[in-house]
């Protein structure tokens, strides 16, 4: 989130549209009711389904899944032919005045540079003009053809509503309505929030979903300021910190890359990461990258990480492919080439798409490694349960080893919210039976490891044996000592740099937060944006004050938010061009002529002029980008494209199946079903009653919710000949399921470039273990591939088939 | 400073120093066939829970929480294509959100109502009246109406006494169970669990004055919002009840889940009323065999399908029936 959950009280409209707000964030939710009912303020629900959020909403309309593109895009054209823009934020806070390359066009769905072969772009043309000073050219006035406001006029032109409703099968009026209600936001004291979740991530132009209503959010003026913003409702208590922390194959923490294995030494690494401003007087804040990266090396190998062995970059692994992500790795491993898994706190066996291929991957493993608080089906995937699991068992040789966790009531630490706030929290009960805490486990199994290495050496053992491990108990590092080494301490002492008499920070000490983090191998910090976490004041992740100067919904006494305990980023631009708020009657922060202050902790240097330095200030433009030049592999601006099964081809260029650039296995290829075998569009989700697949154990979670399900429209039921609470067949080129039927009004077909299509609704909770009764997940039937940019699942939108049948067998075959 | 003789407010922490129960013997206005009650020494605030099914998300946060404070174990059923899971109330399950597909005729669209059920706790409680057993069922001059299980005797009557369809006999000890409005965290100065649950304050309590206040302001916003018939359901049927809604379209409550529109005590009832104390008397005199006698019987004492012909044959010339 780029605001926080309690920020969204503050808003005028919220727009529920890849996601189910009500249904899988009740209690965030209550933010929303509190703008409702305070404020006056209005919520639209965009969704192939009418859905519990939909149910207290202002104004519902539907959509067909995977065609959320076409859909923004068309409000961004609405909003510039009707004039409903912040013109003065966006010619001052986006990139809308910079001047493009001659060289980029986009034609016939693709942009240019696109290499069919590798399904990929040469992305050289996608970028700003460079003056000979070195700067980007600009045109303020924006009349200059190339500038990014005329070349995104020109993209967006053919997204008419009469194509959104033929696209999206949203009815041109109610397109129309959610238009004009959007548009309103359109002036500095009425501001829109986007809540968001896996139904934007999950498809194969996921990333391109977000940046599309990311951009109409700044040309209305809604990013940085009170009850605005982009806010990603994580799925998970802590998936944003699994993220920040980098448990990503391309990730170190604080989002720091790990290496390529073209980027040989340090030298050639830090080379293409000096982050110089693109304009004058830009703050261009990666251009610490160095200092950030080299504190996290000393944080992790200590005395073995000096200047003179480029701080133990030889340490690091060199990615040979973009990613090791999940996709790859089972990709891998059903071709045999990985022997290991260790699967922490995950269900893959339910989680990732192509479960018959998750299955026959596990399979080839000789080893797995499962640390969960309950039974996985994972950990079980061996084990015939009848027709939930028809596996046979002695042609299995993978050894499984169950580890026990706690769960997060029965350990301390933080977690981090989707608005950053890394809130700490106490153990409320003991861990029952022969559960151990994943940093025993980890802790055990590493100092055992490192034992076998400094034994027998090995290729390199060095990165293990010289793995700094300074904890009280090796054994068992604590949550404390963890967070603190993530804060980070002074190595020597810190002198001003001013005069060196002074010592801001002597050795040993927690540094105040990153900004005192040196490259010069003096600071150590796991993770520089988590850094203030839990410095010389103490655990500030434990505060507990709700004071609320302002009644702002900042709270700053209320644990810690990264970065520096700021609950809103981009809030300098809250204020116009001379720092002074949009609209007053909702600061956040204001420039007095001297520096910035107000109610949260300012987005910008505290004394940096608000005429010379631009808000957004990780950007080396100083601005926003609504062309965001090669840095997404799939085009500077969303296009539309349909799912890699989709029940239509796509109207813009019939011959372009799916995001063009996004990575698809041969092995996957003869897997994609087509709409004459499948003719249905499957979607996948969550429901209130559950938590993914923890909550099946527990039998009062079971009663609210007993029975797989899937939902269908009276209409699809009809022609079906399949009755309500009746028996179900749903299958892919993938796989088969069966389901009760759940058929309902809340669901109708819609009307696609002149046909029905059926939605057919899969939730996502059941398995072959726990207290509910047996069933699947969608995940039998969802697609092996990913989004083009960061390879998460399309699992919201592909082709099944339904018919009616009999009741599933639990005989073990 | 005064304490207040109930919670204002579901949301607050439970009280840090000792609290006397308020809800006593001394508390009762009414005791299910008794006609000699005395009065109570004093008069509590009325309280209320009142559930804004405007702002309801249907997440089941208060069945859960239900399930959880009174420790009941309701069954997992099958699913039958709807989302009210369990599929009813049961002597397990106290609150059931009840979901309807409704399409408004006057603007096509479809609206999804969800309505949290379960005891309304009437200001003239049917099942009290229906009751042959003395102090099975009792109302507080708080206005909870509460079963007493050690008194009850598994009849019945007061699921044909109550004008909601609420309560519901167990078939494990045969005694009638209902929502009790959390009275045993309401005597402590707790809100219902329900409402400390719901994390939309979709259900919020209070005194019922406070809770008619707030509907107020919500059906004012509601209003604002094109709901022409948005208003508070507190039926003067029953004299109001302690429980109320506030509905989008109160013009028709039985949209939401047959909500009766014009709750009262079925006139059946009132004439069991009249039988009720010889059929009371009755009991009294084999008291001391009654546990016996139940126990011989083994199962619930019904109302049988000859009882309900006899006492409608002696109403058969009003033909109210309830809605």
């Amino acid at each position: 989130m780029t605001n926080a959950w309690t920020d969204i009280k503050n808003t005028d409209l919220v727009v529920v549209m890849g996601g189910n707000a009500a249904e899988a964030h009740p209690c965030g939710f209550k933010w929303v009711t509190e703008a409702k009912a305070n404020r006056g303020a209005k919520l639209i629900v965009v969704d192939p389904r009418y859905t519990r959020t939909a149910s207290v909403s202002d104004f519902y309309a539907p959509i067909r899944q995977g065609t959320d593109i076409s859909f923004l895009n068309g409000v961004i054209k609405y909003c510039i032919e009707n004039n409903k823009v912040q013109w003065e934020y966006t010619k001052a806070f986006t990139n809308a005045s910079y001047i493009v390359k001659d060289g980029f066009s986009y034609q016939d769905g693709l942009f240019t540079g696109y290499d069919e072969e590798k399904r990929d772009y040469d992305r050289e043309s996608w970028d700003y003009v460079i003056g000979d000073d070195g700067f980007a050219v600009v045109d303020p006035s924006l009349q200059h053809p190339r500038c990014v406001w005329n070349l995104l006029k020109e993209h967006v032109a053919i997204y008419t509503p009469e194509f959104v409703e033929r696209v999206c099968g949203t009815p041109k009026a109610k397109f129309l309505k959610i238009c004009e209600m959007i548009a309103e936001c359109s002036t500095p004291t009425k501001t829109m929030t986007s809540l968001y979740a896996l139904g934007w991530t999950q498809h194969s132009s996921g990333a391109q979903n977000i940046r599309a209503m990311a951009m109409l959010q700044l040309i209305l003026g809604n990013i940085g300021v009170q009850g605005g913003g982009m806010n990603a409702l994580r799925g998970h208590s802590n998936i944003q910190g699994l993220t920040d922390l980098g448990l990503m194959s391309n990730l170190i923490p604080g989002y720091l890359n790990i290496p390529t294995e073209m980027e040989e030494n340090f030298g050639s690494y830090m080379s293409t990461r000096q982050f110089k401003p693109l304009r004058p007087g830009q703050t261009s804040y990666w251009q610490n990258y160095k200092k950030f990266f080299v504190s996290f090396q000393k944080a992790m190998w200590g005395n073995a990480a000096q200047a003179d062995n480029d701080w133990a970059y030889d340490y690091l692994p060199k990615l040979d492919v973009p990613s090791y992500d999940v996709l790859r790795i089972f990709e891998l491993m059903n071709e045999g080439r990985v022997n290991g898994y260790f699967c922490q706190g995950f269900n893959p066996l339910l989680a990732f798409p192509n479960r018959a291929k998750i299955t026959s991957a596990l399979s080839k493993l000789k080893w797995l490694v499962t640390m969960d608080p309950l039974e996985t089906e994972t950990s079980r995937f061996w084990e015939n349960h009848g027709e939930y699991n028809d596996v046979d068992t002695k042609s299995i040789q993978t050894e499984v080893f169950q580890l026990p966790t706690t769960c997060f009531a029965e350990e301390a630490g933080s977690l981090a919210n989707s608005g950053r706030w890394l809130q700490w929290h106490w153990a409320g009960g003991t861990p029952p039976g022969e559960a151990q805490h994943d940093t025993w486990i980890m802790g055990q199994i590493f100092v055992r490891l490192r034992e076998l290495y400094r034994k027998e050496g090995g290729a390199f053992p060095d990165p293990i044996v010289n793995l700094a491990w300074d904890y009280k108990d090796p054994g068992e590092p604590t949550p404390e000592e963890l967070a603190k080494e993530i804060n980070g301490r002074a190595i020597e002492d810190l002198r001003d740099p001013t005069d060196v008499t002074k010592v801001l920070v002597p050795a040993g000490k927690q540094v105040l937060n990153f900004s005192q983090l040196r490259d010069d191998g003096t600071t150590l910090s796991g993770c520089w944006i988590y850094s203030g976490n839990f410095n010389e004041n103490g655990n500030n992740m434990a505060r507990r004050d709700n004071h609320d100067p302002g009644d702002t919904g900042a709270y700053l006494g209320w644990t810690f938010a990264w970065p520096l305990n700021r609950r809103t980023l981009y809030n300098r631009a809250s204020c116009d061009v001379n720092g002074k708020p949009w609209d007053p009657t909702r600061k956040i922060i204001e420039w007095d002529g001297t520096k910035w202050s107000g109610f949260d902790v300012p987005d910008i240097a505290p004394n940096a002029k608000p005429q010379d330095v631009g808000p957004f200030i990780m950007n080396q433009e100083g601005v926003s980008r609504l062309f965001t030049r090669g840095l997404m592999r799939d085009g500077p601006f969303p296009a539309h494209y349909e799912p890699f099964e989709s029940p239509v081809d796509n109207v813009i260029n019939p011959k372009i199946r799916g995001n063009p650039v996004a990575r698809v296995f041969q092995n996957d290829v003869s897997q994609f079903g087509t709409s004459a075998e499948f003719p249905y569009a499957a979607t996948s989700y969550r429901l209130t009653e559950h938590f993914h697949y923890w909550t099946k154990h527990n039998r009062v979670n079971a009663a609210l919710q007993p029975e797989f399900f899937v939902e269908i429209s009276e209409e699809l039921a009809a022609e079906k000949k399949i009755e309500r609470g009746g028996w179900v067949r749903v299958w892919s080129k993938r796989g088969s399921i069966k389901a009760k039927a759940l058929v309902t009004k809340r669901i109708r077909p819609l009307m696609c470039d002149g046909k029905a299509v059926h939605v057919v609704g899969i939730p996502l909770h059941w398995g072959f273990i726990g207290a509910a009764k047996k069933g699947w997940g969608p995940n039998s039937l969802a697609p092996f591939v990913g989004d083009a940019n960061i390879e998460t699942p399309e699992s919201k939108a592909f082709l099944v088939n339904i018919e009616p049948t009999t009741p599933p067998s639990e005989v073990v075959a | 400073m005064m304490r207040p003789d109930s919670p204002r407010t579901a949301a607050a922490n439970p009280p840090v120093q000792p609290m006397e129960t308020n809800l006593t013997e001394r508390d009762l206005i009414r005791r299910s066939a008794t006609s000699s009650l005395p009065p109570p020494e004093r008069q509590l605030t009325e309280v209320a829970k009142l559930i804004d099914v405007s702002k309801c998300i249907g997440c089941k946060a208060c069945q859960s929480a239900c399930i959880e404070w009174n420790d009941t174990n309701p069954a997992i059923e099958e699913n039958v294509g709807v989302y009210t899971n369990p599929h009813d109330l049961t002597a397990d399950m106290y609150t059931l959100m009840r979901f309807t597909e409704w399409v408004n005729p006057e603007t096509d669209n479809l609206e999804w109502l969800i309505r949290k059920d379960g005891c309304m706790h009437c200001s003239d409680p049917g099942c009290l009246k229906a009751c042959p057993s003395p102090g099975a069922i009792v109302q507080y001059s708080n206005g909870i109406v509460d079963f007493v299980h050690e008194n009850c005797i598994g009849c019945g009557y007061c699921v044909k006494g109550c004008p909601f369809n609420i309560p519901r006999i167990s078939k494990v000890d045969h005694k009638a169970y209902k929502c009790t409005l959390c009275s045993d965290r309401v005597a402590v100065g707790q809100g219902p669990a329900c409402a400390k649950a719901c994390p939309t304050k979709a259900i919020v309590f209070g005194t019922k004055e406070d809770m008619k206040k707030h509907a107020d302001e919500r059906i004012a916003d509601l209003k604002s919002r094109g709901y022409a018939n948005a208003g508070l359901y507190d039926p003067p049927g029953v004299s109001g009840t302690h429980v109320m809604y506030v509905l989008h379209h109160n013009d028709k409550p039985h949209i939401y889940a047959d909500l009766p529109d014009n709750p009262r005590i079925s006139p059946v009832v009132e004439t069991w009323k009249g039988v009720t104390k010889y059929v009371g008397l009755a009991f009294m005199g084999v008291a001391a065999a009654g546990s016996l006698l139940h126990g011989i019987l083994g199962r619930p004492n019904r109302v049988t399908e000859e009882d309900e012909e006899a006492a409608e044959e002696l109403v058969e010339r009003k033909p109210e029936a309830r809605v």
